[in-house]
């Protein structure tokens, strides 16, 4: 059974409209300023230079060839660096590395900054770069997670422990009827945002100043004052627009850093912007992860075992753990649970948060092993999802705010026909291709964080809402200006959103999918504040036409406070605001309850078709589509491109994306956009995606739940699953790419 | 970037003597590679020699020979009605290559000098015979997947990564250069240098010479050709392999046939062997499979790339079935 949460009367207004972006045209029309365009005077640009060994120290530096290069202004290394400590990771200041940058001539991975040329053009900067001079001497470093000396089992990430187990797994497991023992592989995966992460910074009379591409500027602010000895409100991070972030910019990386440092050793304002080869080692990737699933379970498809042990490679200067066995004690109903992480400490750049982390590689590896189940069973692989269902999360016993999975696999079916599918591999055809259709379970935590907005109504009828929040593309301005415009009963033409500044109102990492689900209630809040203020000072205030008539005896609508009874009678905001002497200023702002009873997750499910033509190996994606249940779609045009954006990236990760490290040296060979495939527009296939629309108000007044991350969750193990029905071949190792499937004519044989 | 001076040739006669009067020049037509290469420190000209504004864009039809001016844009002469109808798989190869931006900036005589995607080329930090003469080749035991199986050597088993050389190979067309000499038709086969001939040179082009032409002999086996390629994604990547061919048939015999590979070799890779095989056999599967074994009888693979072999095989016969028809 399904728990459902007090529900609220459904209301009219701009919530789940499939409005226009509010920001779309300062986008197309480059009046949106993003962190590289930042109005600052006459900035001076610094570029980094990255070590060239895995391994080892700085032994020379020669400055001087660089240094005579008309415009260079200054090199910024460890000798004349300023001081800044090495700062553990926490939650409110998120440093990624636990290493300062220009500090010593240690060498910890390769691409670790050793350097910055200032110059008064990025041209002149990028030359020194070319003539600086560094020798170093070479350790032998350790590359390989398998032959690792160091592997470490981290006791918890994130608030979550990483080792658990429920049950008696192993033994459970031996008693099974039927048992999968497998291994699937995920590749080093990159962002890749359109946007390379950029850092513009100034000193102003001792404070500093940053337009930084960050997804959360509230952490950065901490972080930049914690290395340089400076109270947070001396700090000031702005980041209105980004171009992507996926999480690469979600934590804090030390090239900001080397930003203000170059900005305080020549007094100007310095712009620092990564290169594309430089982000695939400066802001964290996806590990790479083997993860072994023991699956154990009757003949009739029903799990009674799931052992996940995730291996992963790891830097040793940062902490990150890529959570991929966490889908493992939630997803389906399992009494005999055992999940394990290792990280094996390897001398690399530092892993972060990418799109799904944990659940995107996590289900590839778990919805492939119920795959193989199924077909282990001879049932179909949708009905073994469905067996399986969790009807209240196994993890820790408690009911789903509001789960509607078997609704997203019952539609989605329907939709996609996966009735007519062909039980055997290799049986369906269209043409001379093979044809697969796979399908598989999307999941990701519904979480929630802390925030706080302000409102003002001015004395023109305008509507300014300012939170320190962010938007990655997503649409939070979109979706703020939605929420206001109907808390206030006013358009959303009336609504300004300023958002991605420090000095505003807290709001939480962009990230984890929690901003709508977070900001959206104490935008909520604060415009409701700002509407009773509006009320009082209408049925208060003698001049006013609503004089004397109780709060609830008034309605909002049209811009203005009215009388229910007669909606003719009443007062324009902006007339309100001028009647109480000046605009209307309300604070607000929403938290989680602490009480924990109900556990709180999105899901979905990914069905997926995909064509083979067997002579030249080539597999495409001729069809996917996404069902999801979210919670209430705030906006469903800025929602439907979300999941379009998930699941394309989902298509990468399954058959295109890899970074690959040089076995020898340990820097990345494929870091540029023709060595790292990305998909393209003809790679991806006309996508469907629908929403099952329960709002889930046990999460929040608005019934919204995030859903940056889910999209890609489940699409990999879904292509896989096809590729095997396609052509009776398992590929457990990402990405599906020709070689692995030249041999599938002769496996079938 | 090594700051460079940018000079603006109004003929092949001034372009040629501006490139003469300083070391390291180098003509500037699309950009779309040199400008990369820049970029990366690969190429440091100290001299940029503008000739996009060079009357060496026609393309027509004289004497049998359809002519294609050095810079016409790729996009220009993939949808010319000449290329389309005679040389259809010169069509496909250019559609094939790089997006649609790309090929509404490159030019033909630009394309055929595309230098390679080899990883430890394009950046400075590796060992690369092909940047830096005799400093080694990191590639040979490095991730070697997209590198090269035939024309290779101990120094370089970097592919040459276009498709329009490629389908010149199989088209026999000519490439026109001007040099002090004046004007001389070099074959695709000549002017491409294989890294065991020369590491430091990659074409027969001289300091100075400039390519001006490309020439194609209408030929009822040119009509009947094809440019197949197989990568990764489905647009916008450098070839995995390609195969262009072209086939004159009689009946099911096939009278004559040219084949040329892309992606698997260190220069555009004509097949003399295939020819050989196919040469007045019967154009059947067992004809294909034969020319596709003899073309890659002396591939070389390392330690990532051995998939190209049979993958390239299977596009060959694919190329040769989709080309021969019905006849088949």
């Amino acid at each position: 059974m399904t728990a459902t949460a007090v529900q609220a009367p459904p209301r009219r207004g701009f919530i789940g409209l499939p409005i226009d972006r509010v920001d779309g045209r300062a986008k197309v029309t480059g009046e949106a300023r993003y962190s590289a365009d930042a109005a600052v005077d006459a900035p001076l640009h610094a570029v980094i230079v990255q070590s060239t060994i895995a391994r080892g120290r700085i032994t020379e530096i020669d400055e001087s060839a660089a240094r005579a290069v008309p415009g260079v202004v200054e090199v910024v290394t460890y000798r004349n660096a300023p001081r800044v400590p090495a700062l553990p990771f926490d939650f409110t200041a998120p440093v990624s590395e636990e290493l300062a940058p220009l500090q010593g001539p240690e060498i910890k991975y390769d691409g670790q900054h050793v350097a910055a040329v200032v110059g008064t053009t990025f041209e002149a900067a990028r030359e020194g770069t070319a003539l600086l001079r560094i020798a170093y001497e070479s350790a032998p470093a350790e590359l390989d997670p398998e032959t690792a000396r160091q592997v470490d089992l981290p006791e918890q990430w994130f608030g979550s422990p990483a080792q658990t187990r429920r049950g008696d797994p192993e033994s459970a497991y031996e008693r099974s009827e039927v048992r999968i023992d497998a291994t699937y592989v995920t590749p080093i995966e990159n962002h890749n945002p359109l946007e390379p992460s950029v850092t513009v910074a100034e000193w102003r009379d001792g404070e500093l100043t940053v337009y930084d591409s960050t997804q959360w500027v509230r952490g950065t602010r901490a972080a930049l004052a914690k290395h340089f000895g400076l109270d947070e409100e001396r700090v000031r991070v702005i980041a209105p627009f980004l171009g992507g972030g996926f999480g690469c910019k979600g934590f804090f990386w030390p090239h900001a850093v080397i930003a203000a440092m170059a900005a305080k050793l020549t007094n100007r304002p310095v712009k620092l912007v990564l290169t594309r080869e430089q982000m695939f080692t400066s802001v964290g990737h996806r590990s790479e992860t083997r993860q072994r699933l023991r699956v154990g379970a009757s003949r009739d498809g029903r799990l009674s075992a799931v052992l996940h042990d995730v291996l992963m490679e790891g830097s040793r200067v940062g902490t990150f753990v890529e959570a991929a066995g966490g889908v493992s004690e939630m997803l389906y109903d399992v009494p005999n649970v055992a999940v394990s992480h290792r990280v094996a400490r390897l001398d690399v750049p530092s892993a972060t948060a990418m799109r799904a982390p944990g659940e995107a590689p996590g289900s590839f590896a778990l919805d492939s092993a119920l795959d193989e189940l199924a077909y282990a069973c001879g049932v179909d692989p949708l009905e073994i999802l469905r067996r399986n269902h969790a009807n209240v999360d196994p993890s820790n016993g408690l009911p789903f705010s509001s789960k509607h999975l078997l609704a997203c696999y019952e539609r989605g079916a329907e939709a996609f026909g996966w009735s007519m599918r062909a039980r055997e591999p290799r049986a369906m055809r269209v043409g001379d291709e093979l044809v697969g259709w796979g399908v598989a379970t999307a999941t990701y935590p519904a979480l929630r964080s802390p925030a706080e907005a302000r409102v003002t109504i001015a004395t023109d009828g305008s509507v300014d809402v300012a939170s320190a929040t962010h938007d990655l593309g997503t649409g939070m301005y979109t979706i703020l200006a939605q929420i206001t415009a109907d808390a206030l009963g006013v358009d959303t033409d009336a609504v300004r959103v300023r958002i991605g500044d420090s000095s505003f109102p807290n709001a939480p990492v962009a990230g984890g999918s929690m901003s709508s689900a977070s900001v959206g209630p104490a935008v909520q809040d604060a415009a409701m504040r700002a509407r009773g203020e509006a009320i009082a000072i209408a049925t208060s205030t003698e001049s006013s036409p609503l004089y004397g008539l109780g709060a609830d005896e008034v309605e909002t609508s049209g811009g203005a406070v009215r009388a229910k009874t007669d909606p003719s009678r009443g007062i324009a905001y902006g007339d309100i605001a001028r009647l109480g002497g000046g605009a209307i200023d309300a604070a607000g702002g929403a938290a989680p309850d602490d009480d924990e009873k109900y556990s709180f997750h999105s899901f979905g499910a990914q069905f997926v078709e995909v064509r083979f033509d067997e002579e030249l190996a080539r597999l495409r994606v001729s069809r996917a589509l996404g069902v999801f249940d979210c919670g209430r779609i705030l906006n469903p045009k800025t929602a439907r491109s979300q999941m379009i954006g998930g699941i394309t990236m989902g298509i990468g990760m399954a058959l295109l994306e890899e970074t690959v490290r040089d076995s020898r040296y340990g820097a990345v060979v494929t870091n540029n956009l023709a060595d790292y495939h990305v998909p393209v527009n003809a790679d991806i296939p006309n996508i469907e995606v629908e929403f099952v629309e329960e709002p889930d108000y046990a999460l929040n007044p608005l019934g919204a739940r995030g859903i940056g991350e889910i999209g890609i969750t489940g699409v990999a193990a879904a292509i896989a699953n096809a590729v095997y029905h396609a052509t009776g071949v398992r590929v457990r190792d990402l990405p599906i790419v020709p070689e692995k499937l030249l041999g599938t004519a002769a496996a079938s044989a | 970037m090594q700051a460079f001076e940018y000079v603006v040739a109004d003929s092949v006669a001034s372009a040629r003597a501006l490139a003469r009067e300083v070391g390291g020049a180098r003509f500037y037509a699309g950009g779309t590679s040199l400008v990369d290469l820049m970029k990366a420190g690969v190429e440091r000209p100290a001299r940029v020699i503008d000739i996009s504004r060079l009357p060496l864009t026609t393309i027509e039809l004289r004497d049998g020979v359809l002519r294609i001016g050095a810079l016409a844009r790729n996009s220009d002469v993939a949808y010319h009605p000449l290329v389309v109808r005679h040389f259809p798989a010169l069509s496909e190869a250019l559609l094939s290559g790089a997006s649609a931006q790309i090929r509404n900036a490159a030019t033909i005589g630009g394309n055929l000098l595309q230098r390679t995607r080899c990883s430890y080329f394009r950046e400075t930090r590796w060992r690369c015979n092909k940047r830096e003469p005799g400093s080694g080749c990191d590639a040979l035991d490095g991730f070697n997947r997209a590198h090269a199986v035939l024309g290779t050597g101990d120094a370089c088993i970097a592919a040459y990564p276009g498709d329009l050389a490629v389908a010149l190979a199989a088209l026999s067309a000519a490439i026109v250069v001007e040099g002090d000499g004046g004007q001389r038709d070099v074959s695709v086969d000549e002017f491409f240098y294989l890294p065991i001939v020369s590491q430091a040179h990659e074409t027969a082009l001289a300091p100075g010479e400039l390519i001006t032409e490309v020439r194609l002999k209408v030929d009822p086996m040119h009509e009947r050709s094809h440019y197949l390629k197989v990568r990764d994604r489905a647009s916008y990547e450098f070839a995995l392999v390609s195969v262009a061919c072209a086939v004159e048939l009689d009946g099911p015999r096939i009278v004559m046939a040219q084949l040329a590979l892309g992606g698997v070799a260190t220069v555009p890779w004509r097949s003399y062997a295939a020819t050989g095989v196919l040469k007045g056999a019967v154009a059947n599967e067992e004809t294909f499979r034969r020319a596709a074994e003899a073309a890659l009888a002396d591939a070389r693979p390392r330690k990532h790339n051995a998939f190209k072999v049979e993958l390239a095989k299977r596009a060959i016969v694919r190329a040769l079935r989709t080309v021969c028809g019905g006849a088949v």
